[in-house]
């Protein structure tokens, strides 16, 4: 029983670990043996990445963690602990969102980022996705202010602070690892999305660092490099990976609150 | 009314963004609305195209077999794994994060991670057989999301409480009926969420194809995503990408309010 247990699970766990583990010995392979010419010809060739697409990439995680977190923080503060008109009807629209798959919707959003100037625009990009991350934000933050006892706000609101002061000195440290969860799946989404760029941005100077990579297997005609391709697995991965290792809690705790609210 | 303020950003964005071009997908479904000029009113044009458009039909059809076959093989994998890794034992967590750790990895990422992977010119596991465009992609969703859907299930597993799995023990009941009566029907909430969050992301399937496959050969491996896209921003068409979406949308709010159902059966 124990052994094969631990049979099993060391045969599963080498299965799931070797595409990974594959893709970084792939990314250092060379012709004469192993060293970096799979990266240097990832960031050098004339479909690969450049500096402006890892800048673009860097500006739309900065811009969509950002806006979440201030979005996200203040419309779970309102709905932790406030009363309001239209506060029922406003949350459940912001987790019908998880309803209605962006990818039906990207086509409108198209047409609407260009009615209001935003085409193939990082901003307009980092707004869609801060709206998609909205539902899991909000619904993370209205349940962390939620769960502050009332009598800490009430001691700092005797002390004269006002409402902001309250929210900015009592409770932001309160929910801390609320914020760290949120920010993190705003960068993880904003850093690795594929699809929402694809529609929204168009010309290559605007490109992220993902379209650019992918663009290295889409836009060649002949035959792909597959070497540098996996460099650029390597280095998109690399990022996510060092989070993991040190947030794994907040990972967690992330992926699995969706599961607790059925 | 402090309150009403904190959530104006909130409100300016989902309404904006999200209630706004819902109703403007449903709007230009019902227009001749090309990329670039003016469109104008054409219904219901587009959706007796979708009914008329081959592609469309090959696409739906090549979408449900392929959300069909991972939902299967996703979700008998997911919950053997965390059956595997439900109790706590030396080397668990070892398991638990091996499992997971693809999920790290953004899922375009991951694509062109196999496709090197599963190519002929350095791919230790070069595709061959029969159909080796879907079966990559279904290696590669099974690879990605295994440890995914094994975390949410495991929830559900240690939800149920300990002297449920007692009483069924000193009455007598073997592994596979507890198995059968106990945790399966215990776990029905948590089992409704990966069914359907599965179904759902397998029906808007587009970066595997996408990447891996493209789509082909023959078109073989092209998702209704992938058909919208094309309508869009190779045919320029967008007014008939728009119906395509109302379409799966339907489609995709009645899995969701079956997912419901379920859930509502349960606390009735």
């Amino acid at each position: 029983m124990r052994t094969s247990y631990y049979v099993t699970g060391s045969a599963l766990a080498i299965l799931f670990l070797f595409p990974l583990v594959w893709s970084g010995w792939a990314s250092v392979r060379t012709d004469t043996g192993f060293g970096l010419e799979n990266y240097a010809r990832l960031f050098t060739s004339s479909n690969g990445i450049r500096a402006v697409h890892v800048l673009n990439s860097v500006v739309v995680s900065a811009l969509t963690v950002t806006g979440t977190l201030v979005v996200a923080t203040f419309a779970g503060y309102a709905f932790g602990r406030f009363r309001f008109l239209g506060r029922d009807l406003l949350f459940l629209l912001t987790l019908a969102i998880l309803m209605v798959p962006y990818a039906t919707i990207l086509i409108a959003l198209y047409v609407l980022l260009s009615w209001l100037g935003l085409e193939d625009s990082l901003v307009g990009l980092s707004l869609v996705l801060i709206v998609f991350q909205l539902p899991f934000s909000v619904f993370m933050m209205r349940n962390s202010f939620e769960a502050v006892p009332v009598e800490l706000e009430e001691s700092a609101r005797v002390d004269g602070c006002s409402s902001v002061g309250t929210l900015v000195r009592i409770m932001l440290p309160a929910v801390r690892p609320g914020l760290v969860t949120v920010g993190l799946f705003a960068f993880l989404t904003s850093w690795s999305e594929f699809f929402a760029p694809l529609i929204l941005l168009n010309s290559t100077d605007e490109f992220t660092a993902v379209l650019a990579v992918v663009n290295m297997r889409t836009a060649s005609h002949g035959s792909i490099d597959y070497a540098a391709l996996e460099a650029g697995v390597v280095f998109m991965a690399l990022p996510c990976l060092v989070l993991f290792a040190f947030m794994q809690r907040s990972y967690v705790r992330g992926f699995t609150s969706g599961a607790l609210k059925g | 009314m402090t309150g009403a303020l904190y959530a104006t950003p909130a409100a300016v964005l989902v309404g904006l963004f999200f209630v706004v071009p819902l109703l403007l997908v449903v709007w230009m479904s019902l227009h001749r609305w090309p990329l670039l000029g003016n469109p104008r009113l054409n219904a219901p044009d587009n959706y007796t195209a979708v009914v008329d458009n081959a592609l469309v039909a090959s696409a739906a059809w090549f979408t449900l077999r392929y959300t069909v076959l991972i939902t299967a093989l996703l979700f008998v994998i997911a919950f053997g794994l965390a059956l595997l890794v439900q109790n706590r034992r030396p080397g668990v967590g070892f398991f638990r994060t091996a499992f997971f750790l693809p999920m790290t990895v953004g899922f375009a990422s991951a694509s062109l991670l196999f496709l090197g992977l599963l190519s002929e010119e350095i791919g230790p596991l070069p595709a061959g057989g029969d159909s080796p465009a879907l079966g990559s992609a279904v290696l590669l969703v099974l690879w990605r999301f295994a440890g995914f859907n094994m975390l949410i299930l495991l929830t559900g597993l240690q939800a149920i409480p300990l002297d449920v799995y007692e009483a069924a023990r000193i009455d007598g009941a073997s592994r596979w009926q507890v198995f059968g009566r106990i945790t399966v029907p215990l776990m029905r909430p948590t089992i409704a969420l990966v069914l359907t969050m599965m179904i759902t992301g397998s029906l808007l399937a587009f970066d595997q194809f996408w990447i891996l496959t493209r789509g082909g050969p023959d078109n073989s491996t092209t998702s209704l995503v992938m058909v919208i896209y094309r309508e869009a921003f190779v045919r320029l068409d967008l007014g008939s990408a728009a119906g395509i979406s109302v379409v799966l949308l339907v489609l995709l709010a009645v899995v969701s309010s079956v997912q419901f159902a379920v859930l509502r059966r349960r606390s009735a």
